[in-house]
């Protein structure tokens, strides 16, 4: 309970700055108008290729994360032991994510190369009955009606 | 906080918080921390999933609807008003911590009820989303969508949508409902009485973790 105690009273300031709150969220705002203003430029002209996109906006999202927890979440201001004992499980993510994404891509390599009736399903067009006309008009297709 | 410690603190030794913050925050963290690797888990499930896949629909396609705007094709526009919502809610609720620290009752209504509106808004506008998306056949097994390619997609594409953004809108949900009992507890004075707000950050941590979550969804389906 003493430790408690200590906290408490060591933790307070009189003062709480609501600054860099406000330059956490410009800063927010401006990433994800960024991330849109990309996104929508390459459904226009299609100029930065969709791969190289996808990059930017993985390290954009990163830095959003960061934001948010560094400054809104206040992590920053911890003391290190405990930011660590934050940060390093979750470092667990970097390898989750690669080897996970290697395996879904290296099954669809192994699936597409061995198995061609497969892979020529795939490739084959959608009846366009089904997807495009109803697609726009949502009016026809009554939720449940379909199948 | 790190600058009101002394330096050479000897934190280990017995007689001390050794993080230096309070039990139930802490704990936050962790949950906070089991949390996030649960949302991990669906969303890497995801992308292993779509990365095993030929053919996927194209978000742009899917994604295009704003309330009363018809067919109008506007990809990425509502979704971009729910993050915005989301962003701004975190905001007023970090505002809220900010007048706890400095005990002002008031303010910390003031904000929590705009947070909790933010929060509605939010729920409002993926209920919107999933109505629509319902009324044009998509829902669990049921995938109405094409892929990119013009090749027919497996459900796979609906089902992780609806459960992911499912389990976030829970979230949400939970977090207002949490921010409710919390404006609940500072409207009955509670918190002034204990001469302390923690429990306003605990439920700010909460908050800003949803809103965390929501950066990563926003990302994996919408804009990849």
């Amino acid at each position: 309970m003493e430790n408690s105690q200590t906290v408490n009273t060591g933790h307070h300031e009189p003062e709480f700055s609501t600054k860099p709150i406000w330059r956490t969220f410009w800063i927010l705002l401006g990433i994800t108008l960024v991330e849109l203003v990309l996104a929508t430029i390459h459904l226009k002209t299609g100029f930065p290729p969709k791969y190289v996109l996808n990059g930017v906006y993985l390290i954009l999202t990163c830095a959003k994360a960061f934001y948010i927890i560094a400054e809104f979440m206040h992590l920053r201001h911890e003391l290190k032991n405990l930011i660590m004992t934050i940060a390093v499980p979750a470092t667990l993510f970097i390898w989750f994510i690669i080897s996970f994404l290697w395996d879904g891509g290296s099954y669809k390599e192994l699936r597409n190369r061995y198995d061609r009736h497969h892979y020529e399903m795939s490739k084959e067009k959608a009846p366009a009955a089904e997807g495009e006309h109803g697609e726009h008009e949502p009016a026809a297709k009554k939720p449940g009606a379909a199948e | 906080m790190a600058h009101s410690v002394p330096a050479g603190q000897k934190w280990w030794s017995g007689g001390k918080s050794p993080f230096n913050v309070e039990y139930g925050k802490l704990m936050m963290w962790y949950f906070l921390m089991s949390d996030a690797f649960t949302f991990g888990a669906f969303l890497i499930s995801y992308g292993s999933i779509r990365f095993a896949t030929n053919g996927w629909p194209d978000p742009n396609e899917v994604f295009r609807a704003f309330p009363l705007m018809g067919d109008t094709h506007l990809p990425l526009v509502f979704v971009s008003l729910m993050t915005f919502i989301l962003i701004m809610s975190s905001v007023t609720m970090v505002l809220a911590v900010a007048a706890g620290h400095n005990n002002d009752q008031k303010k910390v209504t003031f904000y929590m009820v705009l947070t909790i509106i933010g929060g509605l808004m939010f729920l409002g506008c993926q209920a919107w989303e999933w109505t629509h998306l319902h009324g044009e056949g998509a829902w669990w097994g049921r995938n109405p969508f094409n892929n990119a390619d013009g090749s027919a997609a497996t459900t796979n594409f609906t089902n992780f949508f609806f459960t992911i953004t499912g389990f976030h809108g829970f979230h949400v949900f939970s977090g207002v409902i949490i921010n409710i009992i919390m404006l609940i507890k500072n409207l009955r004075g509670d918190f002034a009485k204990r001469g302390h707000y923690l429990m306003i950050e605990k439920a700010g941590l909460y908050w800003h973790f949803v809103d965390l979550v929501w950066v990563f969804v926003f990302t994996c389906f919408y804009l990849l």
